[in-house]
């Protein structure tokens, strides 16, 4: 059963993650995510692969740390 | 040649050597984070670019400009307008790029009253007028600099391979295959 304080509080957590200067990492991810790989490739398809998954790798590492310091606050 | 090109303008280097597609990417990811960094880095009143300036002196050591310098020639403005406040000049266009008016221990500005650039705001005014968005654009320049760093090296020495090629091992079974 969902209760309507759990709800508020997750609507509430969404909202503040919405509106939060986390959004500012985005350019610097896909930045250095495409220029790291174009460092390593030559041809775009390989380059647009590593890239993606670099990209996925730092998300991944900031949103583990993300969810640490949310559980520890 | 290729790798003071790179430097130069990020991509040139790239557009030098006949690597287009490469040049482009490098072109719009470093020249547009670190163009995003020098808008986040002022405001119509303060000038923008505030967080990319060329201030090594008594009052502060601005160690990030030796990252953002990294991006070449959109870094090099930086350069002009700290000479020409060290001389006394009025800084270029309303302040782009300059650097902070220098205080003493005091927190008063050290520049006499009558100098061309009294005006400028000081390193605590920015801070506090810019707030967090300082801090993001001299993390964004920083990273730009930095970026093009690797950009100059592919330029002078070519990708660096991860994966070898997997081409030349198939004609090696193939042989193998045919002899048996």
């Amino acid at each position: 059963m969902i209760y309507p304080i759990n709800m508020l509080i997750c609507l509430t957590f969404f909202e503040r993650l919405w509106s939060a200067d986390i959004w500012y990492c985005l350019p610097a991810i896909i930045a250095i995510s495409l220029v790291y790989a174009a460092t390593r490739h030559e041809a775009m398809g390989p380059i647009l692969r590593h890239a993606l998954r670099t990209g996925v790798w730092i998300t991944g590492f900031m949103a583990v740390f993300f969810l640490i310091l949310w559980l520890i606050s | 040649m290729a790798a003071f090109l790179a430097w130069l303008i990020p991509g040139l280097g790239h557009l030098y050597q006949g690597r287009i597609a490469k040049a482009v990417l490098f072109f719009v990811c470093i020249v547009g984070i670190y163009a995003y960094g020098v808008y986040l880095g002022g405001n119509s009143d303060l000038g923008y670019g505030r967080a990319v300036y060329f201030a090594f002196r008594n009052d502060e050591w601005r160690l990030p400009y030796i990252c953002q310098i990294g991006v070449g020639l959109p870094s090099l403005p930086a350069c002009v307008q700290a000479m020409r406040m060290s001389n006394g000049k009025a800084v270029f266009f309303g302040g782009f790029m300059a650097p902070p008016c220098p205080i003493d221990s005091h927190g008063n500005k050290t520049l006499p009253e009558n100098d061309a650039n009294y005006q400028q705001p000081t390193l605590d005014k920015l801070l506090h007028d810019l707030n967090r968005y300082f801090e993001l654009a001299t993390f964004f320049t920083m990273v730009a600099g930095l970026l093009n760093v690797l950009a100059i090296y592919d330029a002078a020495s070519g990708p660096v391979i991860l994966i070898p090629a997997k081409k030349e091992e198939q004609p090696d079974k193939s042989e193998k295959t045919e002899k048996s």
